[in-house]
C-alpha cells in the first residue's frame, strides 16, 4: 500500500473546493450557495494544514485557525443579509436579486 | 528531500482512516450540492465538516481539530439550521433547483479540477514522498504561545508571533456581531 503523503490530502481539498465552486455556481438557493462557500473555505483549511505537517511548523494551523474565525463571521453577516433579503422579498432564490440589474 | 521512515514500523490502519475519512468527506460535499431539502444539505456539510476533523487529527493538528469541531460544526452550522427555519425553505423545495447556467458551471469547475490535477502532476517531484514523524510536544501549548504570548521566568512577559492578527480577529468578530443585529432589525 502507497503510503498517505501530502499529495492525497492535497487532492482530497482540490475535490472539496471543486465541489464548492460547482454549489457556488450551480445552485438557486441562497443557504446552499453559502454552505457551498463553507465547503471551499474546509478545503482551503485542509491544505493548509496539510502543509504546516509537512513543513513541520505551526503557521498553517494558525492560519486555519483565524481562516475558522473569519468564515464564522461571514456566515453570520451573510445570513444576517439573507434574513434582511427575504422579509422584503419573500424569496430565497438568487436569480430573483435583481434590482440592481439593467 | 526525501525523507524515509521504517515502512515495517508504519502504522497499517492509517490508510484505512485516510480514505475512509476523505471518502466521507466527499461524498457528504456531494450530498450539500445535490440535495433538494436545505436541511438535508446542512446535515451533510456537518457530515463533511467532522470528515475533516478527522482529517486534521491524522495530520497531527488536534487544536484545529478541536476548534473546527466546536466552532464549525457546533456554532456556524446551527446557525445556518435556524435561519434555515426562520428563512421558510417549505416552499424553495418544490421550485427549479439549479439555475439556467448549470452547464456552464459544471465546465468551468471541471477546468479548475483540471487545472488543479495538472498542478499536482507537475509539482509532484517537490512534495517529500514520505512523511517524516513527528516529535510529540504539546500542540495547543504551543498554538497558545504564539497566539498570546508567553510568561518569561522573572516576570517578563513575551508577546507571541501572532497575537496582533488574534487581537485584530477578536475586533472582527464584535463588527460581525453588530452587522448582523443591525442586518436583522426592523426599524434601524
Amino acid at each position: 500500500m502507497v503510503p498517505i503523503t501530502t499529495l492525497h490530502y492535497l487532492v482530497v481539498a482540490a475535490a472539496l473546493f471543486v465541489l464548492g465552486t460547482i454549489g457556488v455556481l450551480t445552485r438557486r438557493n441562497v443557504v446552499i450557495v453559502l454552505m457551498s462557500i463553507e465547503l471551499i473555505l474546509n478545503a482551503v483549511n485542509l491544505n493548509l494544514v496539510a502543509f504546516s505537517r509537512m513543513w513541520g511548523n505551526l503557521h498553517g494551523q494558525i492560519f486555519a485557525i483565524f481562516i475558522v474565525v473569519d468564515a464564522a463571521a461571514e456566515a453570520a453577516v451573510g445570513l444576517g443579509i439573507l434574513i434582511a433579503f427575504f422579509r422584503n422579498r419573500e424569496t430565497t432564490n438568487v436569480d430573483e436579486i435583481d434590482l440592481l440589474k439593467w | 528531500m526525501n525523507p524515509t521512515i521504517n515502512m515495517a514500523a508504519a502504522p497499517v490502519a492509517t490508510p484505512v482512516f485516510f480514505y475512509g475519512l476523505a471518502a466521507a468527506a466527499i461524498i457528504s460535499g456531494l450530498l450539500v450540492i445535490t440535495r433538494r431539502n436545505a436541511v438535508h444539505s446542512a446535515l451533510a456539510l456537518i457530515v463533511t465538516l467532522l470528515s475533516v476533523a478527522g482529517l486534521y487529527l491524522m495530520l497531527y493538528a488536534p487544536f484545529v481539530a478541536g476548534v473546527q469541531i466546536i466552532v464549525y460544526a457546533g456554532g456556524i452550522m446551527v446557525l445556518f439550521l435556524f435561519v434555515i427555519m426562520l428563512v421558510n425553505i417549505e416552499r424553495a423545495s418544490k421550485e427549479r433547483q439549479f439555475n439556467r447556467m448549470w452547464p456552464v458551471g459544471l465546465a468551468a469547475s471541471c477546468a479548475l479540477l483540471a487545472l488543479f490535477l495538472g498542478a499536482f502532476a507537475k509539482g509532484k517531484a517537490l512534495l517529500p514522498d514520505r512523511m517524516i514523524p513527528i516529535a510529540e510536544g504539546s500542540n495547543t501549548q504551543e498554538i497558545a504561545t504564539q497566539l498570546y504570548g508567553e510568561v518569561l521566568g522573572n516576570g517578563q512577559y513575551r508577546l507571541g508571533q501572532y497575537t496582533f492578527a488574534f487581537e485584530i480577529a477578536s475586533l472582527l468578530l464584535l463588527v460581525a456581531i453588530l452587522g448582523a443585529v443591525i442586518m436583522t432589525k426592523k426599524k434601524i
